[in-house]
């Protein structure tokens, strides 16, 4: 009796030690290899050989969950892209569509549009990949869950004419939306999808994903999905396009500094990551590159927007809001919080792919830019005065002017970028309080409309700057505004130009100018947002086992370093293709 | 005997039911919608879409029906041992996410807690008998305990991962291995567990010492202790004796050790990027996955009310006064 206790513990330690590790070895050997079509032989030992292995992260968050390509925003990296492909791939920096799946894609009629499928593409369990698969893809839109639904308010009917080429017919020709449909859009297999339930379409977690691309299913763990090369891709015989390396096995991250720790040990090739640091690294010998290897460092992604609610006072005011737009420091927030990894947005904020669209009289003649003397002699000209003398002024009519920013707590880069704001709006005499809540909360009360100032950089890069009007300008305003013109802006004659925009051709680029010209002077003389910085495409690699990265230098590929969602189909695997083994295979 | 337990058993069984619904309660009380959160990151971009889809969410959850409906169905669920589906990991059922968290959540703290209690305790006892050590090294307890936890562990991760290069910073296991049966794996896995395990045990261990050295040296001096010496017992058998009476107090502060255990795991996880369910309860706050959020602090709760019923044996089984207490009732 009077020893029993201390055996006990270390009893129980040991009981319990061994069934945790007895766990840990069981519970992840259940996601087995069910791709199917190539078993690793050379992974005998269950090792990935490193000269083999691409390391990536910087998508995935939480342990892979689904592969499920409808499911845009959750599924496992690489879903789209590595295993299911795309009709088209469009390149972002030279706006040029490569046909992928497609051979070629023409309007053939006022509002007909008909694509040549590429034969010999199969499906990584042997089936051939033909019309129906398309059709079949597009018909699914027809359930009102899934994302691309709206679709099917402007498109009547898809048509398989024979085993290669499928006819679409519209109701109204939204010709840039559907340039955007045609290489956003995942190709699933009909003879496996087929009798699924919109259930199972939209919540199935697609455990055994059967694709055109690259890659076939491995395993996945609660930190970290595989894939592996799969044989007789397509485009090896077809474009002589070939992806390197045998395994990609993408790591689940837990925080941007554990990334930048395996960074530095050589153990990321690619980390999608944003890591504050990264010019010094760059500058200093640790082998990790950017794009660009001088500021601002990445490719530009998306615009981080200061959106006002137009709905409140005195943001309902376009004076008032143009005197915050000449008080913000943003050149301070670009060196001091960003340390140049970031760019400044020109006044219209549309992404520098999106230069060509970009009308300079205009910008020149209704631009604005960091001015603190023009922020107060816009204010005093609206009549709004410090009638209390605290230095911050009051409204016309003499109401105290107390407004707040929000930014979701714990995105650091944004609340200091908030206080820089906050700080050179009281320069110019507006009382402006930088908060941080919770980020449900904010989405809560941004999609209601109860704030006054939010940063929002939601619009990602697209093939076209309707995406980005259609943003800034949709209407009519909801009760809740989910996705689009937060700062509940209503004007018809900019939502008529936006969707004139919308039926202009690609190709047209004239015919577009005319309209984002007209755009950009509704634009910037009313401000509904005010456009603050262009973040970047967040990517660092490493030269230790692949070379031949994309950067800015002269001889190296240009596509987009990432395998962030829905980046693959703008060049992300391309990239893939254009990697070298730094030794050996 | 029999009563003693009844009654521990009904203050356990009361303490599930309210913890649980206040863990039900906690996070439907959280600003945000869990479902237009999900949506916002789904980025869609045809706001007809979104409408679309969080009416289908929103019922799929159930967050349609009124709150006492939400709430009945819950326990109803709950006794079918179903705890839903994670938002935030859909469309993985929360008890697969859990299962798949707790052996590496379980594998790092049990041993890291009971390790660093035993060692403490032998350190403490020891220690407080030598006054060179008790000069030395008492201090660097002192100061492992004060350490804040985080800045050890990113300190741990720092030198002895990136800089020396000898401990991986990231995983439960090699990126490069499939969980199989074999030496290299369980080395790969003793590998990545050790440095979390280390920093744990560390910060733990100080705090034990510490605690034990005192109650030694209050033992030592005790009336007791006093008389025994007297009797000319030599001296084994006085440390013996006030090691055993000094454990008391440290068994209790083992249980409510047990019961912060996972807070612990949160830091150690986040940091060594493990996956467990440390970093599951971030991201499900984050998240506002209410059913992921509930069945880990289901699991949380059950874990603690165990590890409390566990103490409260040992302590009948160490401590011969609570069985005289209730010798009447036995």
């Amino acid at each position: 009796m009077r020893d029993r206790p201390r055996f006990l513990i270390p009893l129980l330690a040991a009981g319990l030690l061994t069934a945790c590790s007895g766990g840990g070895t069981t519970t992840p050997s259940q996601a087995s290899n069910p791709g199917g079509a190539a078993a690793p032989p050379g992974a005998g030992g269950g090792a990935f050989p490193r000269s083999q292995t691409l390391y990536t992260s910087g998508t995935q968050w939480g342990p892979p969950a689904n592969w499920n390509p409808l499911r845009e925003w959750d599924f496992a990296t690489g879903t789209k892209g590595l295993v299911y492909e795309t009709l088209f791939m469009y390149d972002p920096n030279t706006d040029k569509f490569t046909p992928w799946l497609a051979e070629s894609g023409d309007w053939t009629g006022g509002k007909e549009y008909t694509l040549k499928l590429r034969p010999g593409v199969t499906w990584s369990d042997g089936q051939p990949f033909t019309a129906d698969d398309v059709v079949f893809t597009f018909e699914l839109g027809k359930m009102e869950t899934v994302p691309y639904h709206p679709l099917w308010s402007w498109l009547k009917s898809v048509e398989k004419v024979d085993d290669l080429t499928v006819r679409f017919t519209f109701s109204k020709t939204n010709y840039q939306e559907w340039a955007n449909h045609l290489y956003s859009r995942a190709i699933v297999p009909a003879h496996i999808w087929q009798g699924r339930t919109e259930d199972e379409v939209m919540n199935g977690a697609n455990e055994k994903p059967i694709g055109t691309g690259p890659y076939v299913y491995q395993s996945h763990d609660q930190d970290r999905m595989v894939w592996v090369k799969r044989d007789g891709w397509w485009a090896t015989k077809a474009l002589g396009k070939d992806v390197k390396p045998k395994y990609i096995v993408d790591i689940v991250n837990s925080s941007n500094e554990v990334a930048m720790g395996m960074l530095l040990q050589k153990g990321l090739d690619l980390s999608g990551n944003f890591l504050p640091g990264i010019p010094n690294l760059v500058k200093g010998n640790f082998g990790i590159k950017t794009y660009y290897d001088q500021p601002p460092y990445m490719l530009p992604a998306n615009t981080t927007w200061l959106l006002l609610n137009t709905t409140k006072k005195p943001m309902d005011d376009v004076n008032f809001r143009r005197a915050v737009a000449a008080a913000v420091d943003t050149k301070k927030i670009v060196e001091g919080v960003y340390g140049n990894l970031v760019k400044a947005a020109g006044p219209t904020g549309l992404l520098p792919q999106w230069d060509k669209y970009v009308d300079q009289s205009v910008v020149a003649q209704y631009g604005f830019t960091h001015d603190v003397a023009k922020a107060k002699k816009l204010l005093a000209d609206a009549g709004y005065k410090d009638t209390n003398g605290d230095g911050l002024v009051e409204s016309p009519t003499g109401a105290r002017i107390s407004l707040k920013l929000v930014v979701p707590a714990g995105w650091t880069d944004w609340m200091e970028a908030a206080r820089v704001i906050s700080a050179s709006a009281k320069e110019a005499g507006i009382d402006v309080q930088a908060d941080f809540p919770d980020y449900n909360a904010l989405v809560d009360d941004r999609n209601a409309g109860k704030f006054d100032m939010v940063l929002n950089n939601d619009r990602q890069l697209s093939n076209t700057p309707w995406m980005y009007y259609d943003y800034v300008f949709r209407m009519p305003v909801q009760k809740l505004q989910t996705v689009t013109n937060f700062g509940r802006y209503e004007n018809k004659q900019a939502w008529d130009l936006t969707q004139q925009l919308d039926q202009v051709k690609p190709d047209d680029i004239e015919g577009m100018r005319k309209i984002t010209s007209q755009l950009q002077k509704i634009q910037l003389q009313d401000l509904p947002v005010i456009p603050l910085w262009y973040n970047g495409l967040w990517s660092q690699t490493t030269d230790s086992v692949w070379k031949n990265w994309p950067t800015s230098a002269a001889g190296t590929p240009k596509y987009p370093p990432t395998l962030w969602r829905n980046w693959l189909e703008m060049g992300g695997t391309l990239m893939l293709t254009e990697l070298q083994p730094v030794s050996g295979g | 005997m029999r009563r003693y337990f009844g009654r521990k058993l009904l203050v356990y069984g009361l303490t599930f039911f309210v913890a649980v619904t206040v863990n039900w309660l906690i996070p439907r009380f959280m600003p945000g919608d869990p479902v237009q959160s999900m949506l916002s990151r789904a980025n869609v971009s045809q706001p007809a879409a979104v409408e679309a889809m969080r009416l289908h969410y929103t019922s799929m959850f159930g967050f349609d029906q009124p709150l006492w409906r939400q709430y009945l169905n819950f326990w109803g669920a709950l006794l079918r041992g179903d705890l839903g589906i994670s938002i935030w990991l859909f469309p993985t059922p929360v008890t697969d996410v859990i299962v798949r968290a707790v052996p590496y959540t379980l594998g790092l703290l049990v041993p890291a807690i009971l390790l660093s209690w035993v060692a403490g305790n032998r350190f403490g006892a020891f220690a407080a008998r030598r006054r060179w050590l008790d000069n030395s090294v008492l201090p660097l307890g002192y100061v492992l305990t004060a350490t804040p936890y985080m800045w050890l562990a990113i300190l741990l991760a720092w030198a002895l991962g990136i800089v020396a290069g000898i401990f991986p910073v990231a995983g439960a296991y090699s990126f490069a291995m499939r969980p199989e049966l074999s030496w290299a794996f369980a080395g790969s896995l003793l590998q990545h567990w050790f440095l979390p395990f280390a920093s744990l045990f560390l910060v733990a261990f100080g705090g034990w010492a510490i605690g034990m050295r005192n109650m030694i040296i209050y033992e030592l001096e005790a009336d007791y202790v006093t008389y025994l010496r007297s009797l000319g017992a030599p001296g084994r058998l006085v440390r013996r004796y006030a090691f055993r009476n000094a454990i008391l107090p440290q068994i209790t502060g083992l249980a409510l050790q047990l019961g912060v255990l996972v807070a612990g795991a949160l830091v150690t996880e986040i940091v060594f990027s493990y996956p467990g369910l440390g970093h599951l309860i971030l991201q499900a706050v984050q998240n506002q996955d209410f059913f992921l959020l509930q069945g880990t602090f289901l699991f949380i709760v059950l874990g603690v009310l165990v590890a409390n019923f566990v103490v409260d044996v040992a302590y009948v089984l160490v401590d011969p006064r609570t069985r005289a207490g209730m010798g009447g009732a036995a």
